[in-house]
């Protein structure tokens, strides 16, 4: 970095200032803007400021491990090595770190042992057709099991800071909106009503509903319609557990001890839905903690392009051959044009909240898949502080 | 490396990858070169973004097959215009259709089945597909390509028909799906191209998706496309004179040698992602260059168009 960009870099926001008096910090963004490496650098970096850290994720492929060093992670929290940190140049001191990789099949499971009235319940959830199909693919069900966990964890109170990486998603959006939506449907109410093939529901609600059914009969097949009606009789029991659940999550999530932190690519439409989701937020008076703008494309020098363009005369007095000095010249246009762009960008988010909301990380030219990786990021989410025994 | 317009000869192509890899864009840029080519092309959003109506400077596109210039058209697809359209389809009275999409039991049900929302919306691309299509006033395709979700999304996507054939055992729909499920895994008829970036994690994603869509699936996956590779643009010898040149240099020259030199880093590492992919993939690996355009349009397109079709 050069020394304005350091300059910069101190004046601005700090995932430090970001995090004071917080104990859950949830990173939400859409996929492919690396919200994995984020979580994992921001847990990193507190760890390595004395907290005790666990950062959770839900991840196929297996991600966060990656970028720890980690060959596997399990449905339990584990310990990152504190030898890495001491290899990665860093003393964290009291610190720790650690990291769980959610299997939300493995989760609900948990939760159906925990709420059920009695075995044979529980057995009939567990073997049921449609519960396996939610508890590993309804949408929904990941994120409904990841705040779960969340709480979970929360409750045990062995750490001063949980740092939630959420489900990958096409919008950041659907991570808010997931549990209700599987509360809902395990609820089920007036399905319930509706399905239990020789129940009074079927009398009350009518004849027309009797066409309904038929139809509906006709579209899925009947036996969907009995594993339904199955499912929702076994879970009848558990549904006040839920709700009750579900309520204390959402409470934990408000909680002026939570924070949202935004994460996204520096192009327009991402920067667009990161406003999007600040609004959300504040209308589900969820609390927000700031925007993190990944991959800032600069000059090549660290800084954004604010500079003229590079003469070719003096490239060529320099580099003694025109050709070269031409496509030197081009390849610096290329670079200041996307610099250009994503500071126009960036600059257009910051008119929408406070400057030390938004925190620009530049698009690093080596791949993030260490301890050391996830502490050159820090170097720009930490406000350009690298840590009590950083240089 | 077979040919693109082996693959253009399919009836289905999905598109799929991590997510932010490019999908919309390869999708459309295939969908681009497949119309060129001469196969009446329909690219299928499936994740609502609406980018080819942004790139096309057209209306919103949504439910409907909009045609975007010639042999190439595009629609939107939604769960709620599938199963509407499905239930019109399948009920011979349309009053009956109507008072079930406009119940609320209904729609409770359908939110509620587990993989309906998927099944419907693979159902109508492979409607999409059909030679004699069952949708009203529907023009045949010849291709029709799959801008589908990002990895765990898009593998349940694919996954779905077989997943509900299960399910449902029995009813039109089981044997609905199990007729899907046959198209997509015929390797004549069907495929999936990856994309990936040239980047530690999506390659990994890449490999492991591969594998999984090969071996529990049984879709053929036809290519993989590494996409945004940045170029290498200068020669060792010339770094080598560009790092010297660096004492000397101030203001925005210093600035273009930094650049050129971050450029050079770069290339090297993605060369090296490359190789890594070509290791661990079974299928070809075909690249796509970094754009350096501040906004993605029409041109660009047809630029990439050109290149994804060598």
């Amino acid at each position: 970095m050069t020394a304005a960009g350091a300059q910069r870099a101190r004046g601005a926001a700090s995932i430090e200032t970001m995090l004071e008096g917080k104990s859950i910090c949830i990173c939400a963004g859409s996929g492919g803007v690396g919200k994995t490496t984020t979580s994992a650098a921001i847990a990193a970096g507190m760890a390595a400021r004395g907290k005790r850290v666990a950062v959770l994720t839900i991840d196929p492929a297996k991600r966060l491990a990656d970028s720890l060093g980690l060959p596997e992670l399990g449905n339990t929290e584990r310990r990152v090595d504190p030898a890495l940190f001491t290899e990665a140049g860093i003393d964290p001191g009291d610190g720790e770190l650690w990291a769980m990789m959610l299997d939300a099949k493995a989760t609900f499971d948990e939760v159906v042992r925990k709420h059920a009235p009695d075995e044979e319940t529980r057995e009939r959830i567990l073997e049921n057709r449609i519960y396996r199909q939610i508890s590993n693919a309804l949408a929904g069900s990941q994120e409904y099991m990841a705040m779960e966990k969340l709480f979970e964890i929360h409750s045990e109170g062995r750490y001063d800071l949980l740092i939630l990486d959420t489900p990958p998603s096409r919008n950041a959006l659907d991570f808010l909106d997931a549990p209700r939506r599987l509360t809902q449907f395990i609820e089920g109410r007036s399905l319930q009503l509706f399905i239990r093939p020789t129940g009074l529901g079927m009398r009350v609600l009518g004849r027309g509903t009797s066409v309904i059914f038929s139809v509906l009969k006709r579209v899925t097949g009947m036996d969907l319609i009995e594993d339904l009606s199955e499912f929702f009789n076994a879970m009848s029991g558990m549904v006040g557990g839920f709700r009750e659940r579900a309520k204390r999550v959402n409470e934990l999530l408000a909680d002026p001890a939570s924070t949202f932190l935004v994460v996204c690519g520096p192009a327009g439409e991402p920067i667009n839905e990161a406003v999007y989701f600040r609004r959300k937020l504040r209308e589900a008076e969820l609390p927000f903690g700031g925007v993190i703008v990944n991959k800032v494309h600069t000059d090549g020098a660290g800084d954004a392009g604010r500079g003229g363009p590079a003469d070719v005369g003096s490239l060529e007095r320099l580099l003694g051959a025109r050709d070269l000095a031409t496509r030197v010249a081009a390849n610096y246009e290329d670079y200041r044009a996307l610099a250009e762009r994503d500071a126009a960008n960036i600059a257009k988010l910051g008119r929408q909240m406070r400057a030390s909301a938004v925190i620009e990380v530049p698009y690093l030219s080596e791949d993030v898949h260490d301890l050391g990786g996830l502490f050159a990021i820090n170097a720009h989410l930490f406000g350009g502080d690298p840590g009590p025994t950083g240089t | 490396m077979r040919p693109i317009t082996d693959l253009f000869d399919k009836r289905i192509l999905f598109v799929t990858g991590k997510g932010g890899v490019g999908k919309t864009t390869v999708a459309l840029a295939l969908g681009v070169a497949a119309a060129a080519a001469g196969r009446r092309t329909i690219v299928c959003e499936v994740a609502a973004q609406e980018s080819a109506s942004r790139i096309f400077g057209k209306a919103e596109i949504g439910f409907h097959e909009v045609e975007l210039r010639e042999n190439l058209s595009a629609i939107s697809i939604d769960p709620d215009h599938s199963i509407r359209e499905y239930l019109e389809l399948q009920l011979p009275v349309k009053a009956m259709g109507d008072l079930l999409y406009r119940s609320k039991i209904f729609n409770y049900l359908a939110a509620a089945t587990p993989g309906l929302a998927e099944m419907v919306t693979i159902g109508k691309i492979w409607e999409l597909a059909l030679d004699e299509r069952k949708a009203r006033r529907g023009k045949p395709y010849d291709l029709v390509i799959v801008d589908a979700p990002a990895t765990g999304h898009g593998l349940g996507l694919m996954q779905t028909p077989k997943t509900f054939a299960e399910i449902a055992r029995v009813g039109p729909m089981a044997h609905q799906a199990a007729t899907i499920n046959k198209t997509i895994t015929n390797h004549r008829k069907a495929g999936a191209i990856l994309i990936a970036l040239p980047e530690e994690m999506p390659v990994n994603e890449t490999a492991t998706l591969e594998a999984e869509l090969i071996d529990s699936i049984g879709i053929a996956i036809d290519r993989i496309y590494m996409n945004a590779v940045y170029p290498q643009r200068f020669s060792a010898a010339e770094l080598e004179r560009i790092a010297a040149a660096q004492d000397d240099a101030m203001d925005a020259q210093a600035m273009a040698l930094a650049a050129a030199l971050d450029q050079a880093k770069r290339a090297a590492g993605h060369a090296e992602q490359l190789e890594r992919l070509r290791e661990l993939a079974r299928t070809d690996v075909a690249e796509l260059p970094f754009l350096f355009a501040p906004e993605l349009g029409v041109e660009e397109l047809d630029e990439l168009a050109g290149m994804a079709a060598e």
